[in-house]
């Protein structure tokens, strides 16, 4: 049995946090003198405060214990819910009079995907542009985690939350209370974020694009406010991106132990080296690949680069075509997609750890068949890694596949080139942005049909949530089963 | 304040629980991932994995910037290395869990110098000591002292026919003249701190406070004076049983103990040779009977199965026993076994937790007029306890009627050169008092009962 008031009560809470998000793109729009998109963000406001607080204020649970699955459904619930209001402003200001695009849009945002339908960006309102990269940025560390760094703790069980909203197979805490740790994530996340703001003001790109640009590449979402992306800002610019792309796919957790001064560690974390040179190696053949085209090492290495981080870390910014590379260099960037950045960041994919722990069980597995009576451990970072850890990451390996097929399959259904709706469904599922031919850097999603929108929607934020907390909310067992109480009378 | 739990096992989770509710910054040190995994899904706490003596693990937890580090694991000689190691690394205060009955009184004072630790706990010392406090006072729930055993808190239940019911707290002052207080009151799930105006009724639980001696007339004019229990037979020859024996007999009762494994029964018999023990198993009602449950004053299940103990329990109640305890660890349990008619549950981890947290209290707050003793009582619904006054509290010497005192929070009394005084309104506070204080609220400071 659900404990539905508590969901209840986090979703208004949720609704609360976004109207007060809400009142960023509305000074944005004053600021701007965009009296069309300030009736939007207002009207949301009012809309998202009211039904919050009232659900605040009326909601009073009778039991404050949350399990795992009130935490799975807390946060699909919260998701969606966010979403749905969250495409207002775009709907409300008729600048995407679709309201499925608006929602497609705006789930693309918070899941930090960066798919735009969108055919013409320059056209949008500033207060709008910045609205979308403001969602890369909530959605990137995660709302509920962010109402658990303000909001007064309530309950000790959060845990279940925080682990169904955060990426990664295992997530700990940095410090013993849950919202100190949310608090530090924020801290970091937010510190990191303003020192990108000031590398691209200094670089002389205008305040607005330096604010836009930094939200996008924080989250690791990817929404441009060019047509050509990147492509236009000059080679300083785009190197300052790169480096932030890099920063934000590595786990935030390194960077807590940076401030304590714990160097060591950090340096031999396996994870990190292992992304380092997976995005090294990438980016060395791809540079190879290219430099015929470019004829000039420095371009080819910062386009190299730029597109490997882009897609590793599942941002989706670009500074070139790509769709117009070689077949090699499009095969590495599909690869990449599926990997994703580090846990415990704002990246999206499968994440390094567990392909680090899928290929080590593979090796031992195959160790097994050599020698049956053999017995040995899966370690990462000289840590043994428990059975149930490798087993939960061997069963969401299956559960994603599944989920990038399934999309695929649903989608297939448009009248675009194999590659195109593959490269559609992988880059929806890994929160990547940009896939090749019609869906690729300079294209968009403007040509699907409204069924593969919300397909593709879907796909955005089962590959944000990591599959489970969505599949679990929409499983009809864990809400209509019906307590004792109820169906013996109430007492 | 930082503090690290060495060991996740029964008391350790219980410890935990405790000091995360007071507030603390706990992190959780266990080398059996799925205790944590459960203990992260309930507590907010941080977890670390590995072995409590491995200077690795302790440095992940955190112990070198700890104020304190508790070690409750199932080994003594664990304990106490991992407390060592803590100290050494940075640790402030240490607490060690040591429950060998090896480790004589002389042996531990010498360890507990050498090993810096703050306090050695020992569960089934604690428990054996309140159960022996309750069967010197049969007609009592549950017995607290206070400021060197001089001053006491026992929990009574008001039964039929008791001369309390209907009274008004006001009109007991007048009507008896034995000085005690009525400080706390538990009917049914509510907690209540009662002003003069509060009327007593038939099953309500009572916290009585007052002087030791006082207390005793007072349960004989009340007719709650029941007989001291002479022949006790003890189930199960755990620790606890072993503690409790020696000063049972140490006072003068006859004990007897049934303990189902020979070889147990061996070494009891050895280390007591003036208690009876029996072998056989307590389960069997027969053997209960034969051994004289129908004519013996008390019954103490002290097996190591919660279950086990709360069903035979029964069982003695149903034969007329005068007095029952059970020892029931799992707090869910004990609640469920008061519910079936036990009136005295015993629970050596709620103890130690008690301890714990007193002593946590008093580091956090070691400058003001801090805590010298805490108990939790009502089944932890509210609070007893005693503070040291000092010359910095700001009601020194003022009449008690002219302080503003928070509400739900009760002076019970003062005890000043060895003398304890019930507050009246003109009665004040002066520096060098202990000053006990019955509450609801969480006090941390002398100063927390003012508004």
């Amino acid at each position: 049995m659900m404990n539905r008031r508590m969901i209840l009560k986090r979703l208004g809470q949720m609704l609360v946090l976004e109207s007060v998000l809400l009142i960023f793109p509305l000074i944005v729009s004053f600021i701007y003198w965009e009296w069309n998109s300030v009736t939007a963000f207002s009207a949301t406001i009012a809309i998202t405060a009211v039904l919050g607080f009232l659900t605040v204020i009326f909601i009073k649970p009778h039991d404050k214990v949350i399990y795992a699955r009130e935490g799975f459904a807390i946060v699909a619930s919260s998701w969606v819910f966010l979403s749905l209001f969250g495409a207002l402003p775009f709907f409300i200001s008729g600048e995407i009079p679709n309201y499925v695009d608006a929602v497609f849009e705006t789930v693309s945002g918070f899941t930090t995907t960066g798919a735009t339908i969108l055919t013409d960006i320059e056209k949008m309102s500033h207060g709008m542009l910045f609205w979308r990269s403001f969602t890369h940025w909530i959605g990137g560390m995660g709302v509920l985690v962010l109402i658990m760094a303000i909001a007064p703790a309530e309950s000790g069980r959060s845990m279940h939350i925080m682990r169904a909203e955060m990426a990664g197979p295992v997530i700990g805490k940095l410090v013993p209370k849950i919202k100190d740790t949310a608090k530090i994530l924020y801290i970091i996340y937010l510190a990191l974020t303003v020192l990108e703001f000031a590398a691209l003001l200094l670089g002389g790109m205008p305040i607005f694009d330096s604010i836009v640009h930094a939200l996008g590449t924080a989250g690791t979402g990817g929404f441009g406010i060019k047509a050509d992306s990147l492509g236009s800002y000059n080679p300083y610019l785009q190197w300052v991106v790169i480096v932030f792309m890099y920063l934000f796919s590595l786990n935030f957790n390194l960077y807590y132990m940076l401030i304590l001064k714990k160097f060591i560690p950090v340096i031999k974390n396996s994870e990190l080296l292992v992304y380092s040179a997976m995005v090294a190696i990438s980016a060395g053949i791809i540079t190879l690949n290219i430099y015929p085209i470019y004829n000039n090492l420095h371009d080819s290495i910062r386009h190299a680069f730029f597109q490997v981080l882009s897609i590793s870390s599942t941002s989706g910014f670009s500074s070139v075509d790509f769709n117009t590379w070689p077949f090699l260099s499009k095969a590495v960037l599909f690869v990449l997609m599926f990997v994703g950045g580090c846990a415990g960041s704002t990246a999206g994919g499968l994440k390094m750890i567990r392909v680090m722990i899928l290929s080590k069980t593979v090796k031992r597995d195959i160790g097994h068949l050599l020698h049956p009576r053999s017995v040995s451990a899966v370690k990462v970072d000289g840590k043994t890694v428990d059975q149930n850890t490798i087993s939960g990451v061997s069963a969401y390996f299956a559960l994603y596949f599944f989920l990038i097929f399934g999309t695929f399959l649903l989608i297939s259904v448009e009248p675009f080139d194999m590659e195109t709706n593959l490269s559609a469904a992988v880059s929806c599922v890994n929160n990547v942005g940009p896939g090749f031919a019609v869906v690729g850097p300079m294209g968009g999603y403007s040509d699907y049909s409204d069924f593969s929108t919300i397909i593709l929607t879907v796909a955005m934020l089962f590959g944000r949530l990591e599959i489970y907390p969505l599949l679990l909310a929409l499983s009809p067992r864990s809400w209509f089963t019906r307590s004792n109480r109820r169906k013996f009378g109430k007492k | 304040m930082k503090i690290v739990v060495v060991g996740c096992g029964k008391i350790g989770a219980k410890v935990v629980a405790s000091l995360v509710e007071e507030g603390h910054d706990v992190v959780a040190v266990d080398n059996n991932p799925a205790l944590l995994d459960s203990i992260t899904n309930i507590y907010d706490v941080m977890t670390v994995c590995g072995s409590g003596t491995d200077c690795e693990t302790l440095q992940e937890a955190g112990v070198q910037s700890a104020q304190l580090v508790i070690a409750v694991t199932a080994s003594d000689e664990f304990n106490m290395l991992c407390c060592y190691i803590s100290r050494r690394m940075g640790a402030k205060h240490s607490i060690a869990r040591i429950r060998k009955p090896e480790y004589n009184p002389e042996s531990l004072a010498f360890l507990k110098q050498q090993l810096d630790l703050s306090l050695i706990i020992n569960p089934e010392m604690y428990a054996a000591r309140e159960m022996y406090n309750i069967l010197k006072i049969p007609s009592a729930v549950k017995i607290e002292s206070f400021s060197g055993r001089n001053f006491e808190i026992i929990e009574i239940v008001i039964n039929e026919g008791s001369p309390l019911i209907d009274l008004k707290l006001m009109d007991i002052r007048n009507k008896f003249k034995e000085k005690f207080l009525v400080s706390v009151v538990k009917r049914g799930d509510d907690v209540y701190i009662p002003d003069g105006n509060f009327v007593l009724r038939q099953g309500d639980k009572i916290g009585l406070t007052g002087e030791a001696s006082e207390i005793i007339k007072l349960m004989r004019t009340i007719g709650l004076e029941r007989k001291q229990a002479r022949n006790i037979m003890l189930l199960g020859g755990s620790r606890i049983a072993y503690y409790l024996a020696v000063k049972l007999i140490g006072s003068g009762h006859r004990v007897k103990i049934v303990e189902n494994d020979p070889a147990r029964c061996d070494e009891l018999s050895e280390l007591l040779p003036r208690a009876v023990i029996i072998n056989g198993d307590g389960a069997q009602q027969e053997i209960l009977e034969e051994e004289g449950l129908g004519t013996t004053d008390a019954f103490v299940a002290l097996t190591g199965m919660d279950e086990e103990n709360i069903l035979i329990s029964i069982f003695a109640s149903g034969k007329h026993v005068p007095k029952v305890i059970a020892k029931v660890n799992r707090s869910e349990l004990a609640a469920m076994a008061n519910n079936l008619g036990i009136d005295t549950v015993i629970s050596p981890k709620t103890i130690i937790a008690d301890k714990v947290v007193q002593y946590a209290r008093a580091l956090e707050n070691s400058l003001g007029s801090s805590v010298e003793t805490l108990y939790k009582i009502m089944d932890d619904k509210a609070e007893v306890l005693e503070f040291n006054v000092k010359a910095d509290f700001r009601a020194v010497n003022i009449p008690l009627k002219d302080l503003k005192m928070k509400a739900n929070v009760l002076l019970v009394g003062i005890i000043r050169n060895r003398n304890s005084i019930l507050p009246t309104g003109n009665d004040y506070i002066a520096e060098g008092d202990r000053v006990i204080v019955a509450s609801k609220n969480r006090l941390n400071d002398l100063s927390d009962i003012l508004r």
